[in-house]
C-alpha cells in the first residue's frame, strides 16, 4: 500500500471518499457517545482520571526503579527478557526467538507496537509465517492494508468491503453477513492456532511488583494465542509499566470504558510467568521484549506526557479532524490527535512535521483522554520546537510574527485595520466576499464566504461618540 | 460598577455591532463601561503557533492597559482563554508583568458570565421577546477550561427558555481554528459541513454564537449555501429583546 507524500494530499484523498467519511463519522460518533455514557457510569470519573495520571507520572518519574523491579520478577518467574533499544533490535529479538525454537508459523494478537516496528515484515523476511488473529487485523493482513484506528483497525472498511476481501483472498463465496464472516475467519484461524508454535502479543500493562503482564482482548483469540503455542513472546514499550496490580486495576477501569465502553473487556489476561509443572496449558517458554525505540528520548524531553497514553483511542473518536479524514491520512502507525504527537516523535511518516499543525486546538481530545494528556498544549509545544529549529511551515510563522509586530502599536494596528478593509471591501457584494485574496484565499476555497469588514470599526464608532 | 471593555481584534474589525450591543446591555444593567483605545490583540495567534515570545508583549500590554479597571469584559472565549490559561506562563514568576497578567486573568469575564456572576442579572428576564421561533446555540471550543459546557448550556437554557433547541454535537469544533481555516481549508470545510448539517437538524431560525472566529466560519458557510439562519452574539440577542437602541452601523 503506497502512502502519498504529503498530509494534505492524503487528507484530500480521504475527503473525496464519501463512503469512507460516512463510515468514519458514524463509527466515531457512536463510540464517543458510548464512551461518555460509560464514564458517567463511574461514581467520579474525574477523580479516577487524576489518579490514573498520577500513577502514570509517578511511574515515568521512577521508571528505572520499576523497570528493574519488573525485570527481576520476570527472571524469578523464568521469563526471558530482551531489551531492545530500537525497532530493528526488537524485531531481531523476535526473529531470533523463533529461530531458537524452530518456529515457522506464528499467531499474533493485535499490538500497535508491533505495527510501529513493522514486525510482520521482519518475520516474513526471515521466512516465518505470521497470522493476525484479531478479526480487524486479520482482514487488513489479507488485504495488505494498514490499521486506521487504534482499537478498531478496519473502521475504514464497511461490511461489503470486508466480504469482498474474504471472497477474494480466502476463496469463499461473497456473503455480506457479519456472522458468516466471523465463522469463516474462525475456521481459518483455528487451523493456524493448531499448527502455530509461536504466539506474539502486545502488553497493555506490565506490573512491576509481580512480573505480571496484562492483556485485554475481546475476541477470544488472545486466549488461544497465550494457551496453545509452546512459545509466547510479548512485546511492550517501556512506558507500559505500572507499579502494582492495584494500579493496573485503575488503568483497566479506564481503558475498557474509554476504548469500547466496557467495564472490562471480554478476556482480560493476567499472565505471570510461563506454564508451571502440573499446569495443563500456557506457553512453556515465555519471552518479554521491552522496547525503547525513542521512548527514553521522549521521556527526557518536553513531550514526556505522551508516554501516559494507554492507546484507548478515545481522542480519535471525539476528534473532528479524525472524523473528517480517518486514520490513513495521518500517514503513520498512530492516527488521530495522539498520533499527531506520536508519529513525529516515534514512528515517523512522510510529512510528519505537518501533523501538529493540522489541529484547531479545540481541546476535545484532552477532555476525552482518560490519563489527561493535554494534547493541544503538547501540539503547541511541538509547533514551538519546530519554530525554534526552523522546521515545519515556512510562511505561517513569518506572517504571524509580522502581524504581532503590527499589533504591538495601536497606531500600526489601526492602519492595518484600514488596509484590510480597503483590500476586502471592494471585493464584496452584499457585505460578503466569495473570493478572498492571499493569505485568506484558502478561506473562500472552502464552501464558505468571508464577511467584509464594516466601513467602521468598533473603535472608530466609540471615538465618534456613537456608542 | 465599572468595567473595561476588551473588544478583541476580530470583533473590533468585523463585528462592531456586537461591541455596541455589549455596551448597551452593560449600561442597561447599571455598569459604566470604559474602552481604552490602546488595546489591540491578545497574542493568541502567536502563542498557538509556537511563538510565545511574540505573544508576550501583547499580553503584557493588555495587562497594563486594564490595570486600573475593577473588571474586564470581553465578547470572546478564546481571547479570554489566552489570557486566563496561558498568559501567566509567558512571564517569570515574581515579575511585575506576571503580577499584572495574573490580576487581569482574575478579573477578566466573558459577557454572559459577567452578567450572571458579577452583575447578578437573572437571565430568564433578559429576553422577554425573542426574534425567533427556534433558537439554537454553538459552544465555542475555547470555552473549555474557562466555562464548562454544562454551565454555558444552562445559561442559554435560562436565557432562551422553551424556544431553545439544543444543537447535536454542540461541543464539536466548527472547523475555524484561526490559521487552520485557511491552512487546511479542505478539512476545515468538512468540519464546517458537519456543523451545518447538525444546525439543519435543529430546524432553528436563530443561532447564538459568541465567538467571532466560529461566527465568521459558520455564517460564511451558511451564506455560501444561501441557508437562511441568522447568527447573533448573546449581547445582540439581549439588546434586541430588551429593545435597547443600537447605533446604525454605517
Amino acid at each position: 500500500m503506497t502512502v502519498l507524500p504529503t498530509f494534505r494530499q492524503r487528507a484530500a484523498e480521504a475527503l473525496a471518499d464519501q463512503r469512507l467519511r460516512l463510515a468514519i463519522l458514524d463509527a466515531t460518533t457512536q463510540r464517543d457517545a458510548k464512551r461518555r455514557a460509560a464514564w458517567r457510569d463511574l461514581p467520579d470519573v474525574q477523580a479516577l482520571r487524576l489518579l490514573a495520571r498520577q500513577i502514570k507520572d509517578h511511574t515515568l518519574d521512577n521508571l528505572d526503579h520499576y523497570l528493574n523491579q519488573f525485570i527481576d520478577n520476570l527472571r524469578r518467574l523464568g521469563v526471558e527478557i530482551h531489551l531492545a533499544s530500537s525497532a530493528d533490535d526488537a524485531n531481531a529479538a523476535v526473529v531470533a526467538i523463533a529461530r531458537q525454537f524452530h518456529c515457522t508459523d506464528a499467531v499474533k494478537a493485535k499490538s500497535m507496537l508491533t505495527e510501529e516496528t513493522h514486525l510482520n515484515r521482519a518475520l516474513l523476511d526471515a521466512g516465518i509465517n505470521v497470522v493476525e488473529t484479531d478479526l480487524g487485523e486479520f482482514l487488513l493482513q489479507l488485504d495488505d492494508d494498514r490499521p486506521s484506528h487504534l482499537t478498531c483497525p478496519a473502521v475504514h472498511k464497511d461490511l461489503d468491503a470486508c466480504a469482498e476481501t474474504f471472497a477474494r483472498k480466502l476463496d469463499v463465496p461473497f456473503v455480506a453477513d457479519p456472522h458468516a464472516l466471523v465463522a469463516i475467519a474462525r475456521k481459518t484461524m483455528r487451523d493456524k492456532f493448531r499448527s502455530a508454535t509461536l504466539a506474539i502479543t502486545g502488553v497493555n500493562c506490565a506490573v512491576a511488583e509481580s512480573g505480571t503482564i496484562v492483556l485485554v482482548m475481546n475476541e477470544g483469540n488472545g486466549r488461544f494465542c497465550t494457551l496453545a503455542p509452546r512459545v509466547h513472546v510479548a512485546m511492550m514499550g517501556l512506558e507500559k509499566i505500572v507499579p502494582s496490580l492495584a494500579d493496573a486495576a485503575v488503568m483497566l477501569k479506564l481503558l475498557g470504558r474509554s476504548a469500547t465502553a466496557q467495564r472490562l473487556t471480554v478476556d482480560t489476561h493476567f499472565i505471570t510467568g510461563p506454564r508451571r509443572d502440573g499446569e495443563l496449558d500456557g506457553a512453556s517458554h515465555m519471552h518479554v521484549v521491552i522496547v525503547d525505540a525513542g521512548r527514553s528520548d521522549i521521556l527526557a524531553g518536553t513531550h514526556r506526557h505522551v508516554l501516559r497514553c494507554i492507546r484507548c483511542a478515545a481522542c480519535l473518536n471525539i476528534c473532528p479532524v479524525y472524523r473528517s479524514v480517518g486514520g490513513h491520512a495521518y500517514g503513520g502507525v498512530y492516527p488521530g490527535p495522539i498520533g499527531k504527537l506520536l508519529t513525529p516523535l516515534l514512528a515517523g511518516a512522510p510529512d510528519a512535521e505537518t501533523l501538529p499543525h493540522a489541529s484547531t486546538l479545540c481541546g476535545a481530545c484532552y477532555e476525552a483522554c482518560p490519563v489527561m494528556i493535554d494534547i493541544p498544549q503538547l501540539l503547541i509545544e511541538m509547533r514551538r520546537d519546530q519554530a525554534a529549529r526552523r522546521r515545519g511551515p515556512r510562511w505561517k510563522p513569518r506572517l504571524i510574527r509580522w502581524a504581532m509586530w503590527l499589533a504591538r502599536s495601536p497606531r500600526r494596528f489601526v492602519l492595518t485595520q484600514r488596509i484590510v478593509r480597503r483590500l476586502l471591501r471592494p471585493r464584496s457584494a452584499d457585505e460578503w466576499i466569495s473570493r478572498a485574496p492571499p493569505p485568506l484565499a484558502g478561506w473562500t476555497r472552502a464552501q464558505r464566504d468571508l464577511p467584509a469588514p464594516p466601513p467602521k470599526s468598533f473603535r472608530q464608532l466609540w471615538k465618534e461618540g456613537r456608542i | 460598577m465599572q468595567a473595561g471593555l476588551f473588544i478583541t481584534c476580530l470583533t473590533d474589525t468585523f463585528y462592531p455591532r456586537v461591541g455596541a450591543a455589549m455596551v448597551a446591555v452593560l449600561r442597561h444593567f447599571g455598569c459604566e463601561v470604559r474602552f481604552p483605545s490602546q488595546q489591540t490583540c491578545c497574542g493568541q495567534p502567536a502563542y498557538n503557533n509556537g511563538l510565545p515570545t511574540d505573544a508576550a508583549p501583547l499580553v503584557e500590554k493588555l495587562a497594563r492597559i486594564f490595570q486600573h479597571d475593577r473588571y474586564v469584559v470581553s465578547p470572546s472565549a478564546s481571547c479570554n482563554a489566552m489570557i486566563k490559561l496561558h498568559g501567566a506562563e509567558l512571564f517569570d514568576p515574581g515579575s511585575e508583568s506576571r503580577r499584572l497578567v495574573d490580576i487581569l486573568a482574575d478579573k477578566l469575564h466573558d459577557f454572559t458570565g459577567f452578567l450572571t456572576d458579577v452583575l447578578d442579572v437573572d437571565l430568564t428576564r433578559c429576553a422577554p421577546a425573542l426574534p425567533a421561533q427556534r433558537v439554537t446555540w454553538h459552544y465555542s471550543c475555547h470555552c473549555r477550561g474557562i466555562i464548562p459546557f454544562e454551565t454555558a448550556f444552562e445559561r442559554i437554557r435560562r436565557l432562551i427558555g422553551s424556544r431553545f433547541v439544543p444543537l447535536p454535537r454542540a461541543d464539536q469544533c466548527c472547523g475555524f481554528g484561526g490559521a487552520f481555516a485557511a491552512e487546511f481549508e479542505q478539512i476545515s470545510d468538512a468540519m464546517l459541513e458537519d456543523k451545518l448539517s447538525c444546525l439543519r437538524q435543529t430546524g432553528a431560525d436563530l443561532l447564538i454564537c459568541d465567538e467571532a472566529g466560529c461566527r465568521m466560519n459558520i455564517e460564511g458557510g451558511l451564506h455560501r449555501r444561501k441557508h437562511p439562519l441568522t447568527v447573533v452574539h448573546t449581547a445582540e440577542l439581549i439588546a434586541e429583546a430588551l429593545g435597547l437602541p443600537l447605533p446604525e452601523i454605517p
